[in-house]
């Protein structure tokens, strides 16, 4: 007999029912980096962002609008961040939040909008602390408020 | 797990239980009286062809059809298939152009792809942002080479109801064939197949408490509608469709269609009066939006885009609840649901739609606890969503702007 049930497992439904880290900080404040990513058109939107102490990041939070494999993704990401610093940050790939989800292979996607969060959240607290005249990317596009 | 009293069933447009009548009925034609109706040489063909006969009676009494003008098929799917297919196939001669409309079925649209993949030329008509199609639309695409006209008599995902008399008119008086699939249409308004003026309707048996695996074509007399017939081996059903009836599912077909017609009269209004219950239960959150035309609709569906929330995630949430949604990822496509999309909804409104349709055994209780569990978990998902902050900072549209 095929496996038959819900398409996501139980650590998808453990974030799901109880994300983790909800929330906002001041997207001013020169310690927090933002990102804002996904589209309307592909219907997952996740908005990811860090706070550091330092070199640390002391806390994460997010939002997301989209299915419940992405609101997971988000979550998971969120306590995973937290101690790191920027480049064990980076180190976090879509691979491994596809493991620790359990997500099936049509849901791969949500791993990646995390990964594209975490790394436009880090560009943008490095943007925040770069020399001015440096020129940078502009990313625009996927940071806000 | 369907025994569990906690769950509640809302998806009857995807499908629906067979009547308990209509399995009794059923039943003998499985075990003693197993005959095929097409042997014609002893008593228990002949006892299966006769009951064939009484169903045919009761599908076409429902559309007030001819018995005669109606071939069984294995569902509303296959129905479609012979119809556009087989018109197409036997008018190839007379021109190659076909018209449908962006809101259909893809037991139509898939159909009209494959033709359109043989060099047959398909106009997709658009609708409004109700749900239908203007006559004027459609008669400025008519042209003398268009040989096939398709649109469905009820829309399956929004319950809106086209003018489907309107629009064969035009192609009657073109000699232009006219072809409706009307799945979800029966029992759930009254259907003439003469005052509509069609040439081929579609029709499916479990959508209307009878079983899956059956469904039948109405197929016009007069003036005779000619089809090629797409599966071959036998001849059965005047050649337009071989392969041995299966008896106890057309009883089945048959009894149910029979039934609909007695209920239609009491069932309409009553479910028309818990499908109200359901909207009013949940139209005073804020950016709920219902879709599809509020007039020119069936009683039995409901669809709403609960806005700032994803379609797919919050049915993840209301396990107890079963219901269908639009968004993307509950089909195998990432695409969101293509009707909606026609009917101009933006993108996240298409990603947060929730279809909810409702039937014969549907209660009171039932929509209430429906509608309480829905405003618990729009109010949690809306905390939750990026989209809904934004709202609430007045800075939604700049960014949905920001995104084009």
């Amino acid at each position: 007999m095929p496996v038959t049930g819900p398409s996501y497992g139980p650590q998808v439904l453990d974030h799901y029912l109880h994300p983790r880290n909800v929330g906002s900080f001041d997207a001013g404040d020169p310690r927090v980096g933002t990102a804002l990513v996904g589209s309307p058109e592909l219907g997952q939107i996740l908005k990811l962002q860090i706070r550091l102490e330092g070199a640390t990041i002391e806390s994460a939070c997010f939002r997301a609008f989209g299915s419940g494999e992405a609101i997971a993704a988000g979550s998971l990401a969120t306590e995973w961040l937290r101690g790191r610093d920027l480049d064990q940050a980076l180190a976090i790939g879509s691979q491994d939040i596809v493991q620790a989800l359990g997500l099936a292979p049509d849901k791969l996607h949500c791993a990646l909008l995390a990964q594209d969060a975490i790394r436009a959240a880090v560009a943008d607290y490095t943007d925040k602390h770069s020399v001015p005249e440096a020129h940078h990317g502009n990313h625009a596009d996927t940071t806000g408020r | 797990m369907p025994q569990d009293p906690s769950l509640i069933y809302l998806d009857y447009s995807a499908t629906t239980p067979v009547d308990e009548r209509v399995l009794q009925a059923m039943l003998p034609w499985l075990s003693e009286r197993f005959g095929n109706p097409a042997s014609r040489s002893h008593a228990w063909g002949w006892d299966a062809e006769e009951a064939v006969e009484r169903a045919r009676g009761q599908v076409a009494g429902l559309i007030h059809a001819d018995p005669r003008e109606i071939v069984w098929t294995s569902g509303a799917t296959e129905s479609d298939n012979l119809a556009i297919k087989g018109a197409a196939h036997f008018h190839a001669g007379r021109g190659r152009h076909i018209v449908t409309v962006r809101t259909e079925h893809k037991a139509v649209l898939d159909p009209c792809l494959e033709l359109e993949r043989q060099g047959f030329d398909i106009t997709w008509l658009d609708v409004d942002a109700n749900g239908l199609v203007d006559p004027a639309a459609l008669a400025a695409v008519l042209r003398p080479d268009t040989i096939l006209v398709s649109a469905m008599l009820v829309n399956n995902e929004i319950g809106v109801v086209q003018d489907i008399a309107a629009l064969a008119a035009l192609c009657r008086e073109r000699g232009i064939l006219f072809h409706t699939d009307a799945a979800q249409a029966t029992g759930k308004l009254p259907i003439d197949v003469r005052a509509l003026g069609v040439d081929l309707m579609s029709l499916s048996a479990h959508k209307t408490y009878g079983p899956k695996g059956v469904g039948a074509l109405y197929v016009r007399r007069k003036p005779r509608v000619r089809l090629e017939a797409q599966i071959h081996g036998g001849g059965h059903e005047r050649g337009l469709r071989s392969g041995t009836l299966p008896t106890h599912q057309i009883v089945g077909m048959g009894e149910a269609f029979a039934l609909a017609g007695e209920l239609m009269d009491a069932e309409i209004p009553r479910i028309w009066a818990l499908r109200d219950r359901l909207w009013d239960g949940l139209r005073d959150l804020p950016d709920v939006y219902l879709n599809g035309d509020p007039d020119r609709r069936v009683a039995h569906t409901l669809n709403i885009s609960v806005a700032h929330v994803e379609g797919e995630a919050l049915l993840m949430s209301v396990p107890e609840l079963a219901v269908s949604s639009g968004s993307a990822c509950t089909s195998a496509s990432l695409e969101p649901s293509h009707v909606l999309r026609a009917l101009g909804r933006s993108d996240t409104l298409a990603h947060s739609s929730l279809r909810l349709t409702l039937g014969r055994y549907t209660t009171r209780d039932e929509v209430d606890r429906a509608v309480r569990l829905l405003r618990a978990q729009i109010g949690r998902l809306r905390e939750l969503s990026p989209l809904w902050e934004m709202r609430q900072q007045g800075t939604l549209g700049a960014w949905v702007e920001q995104c084009r």
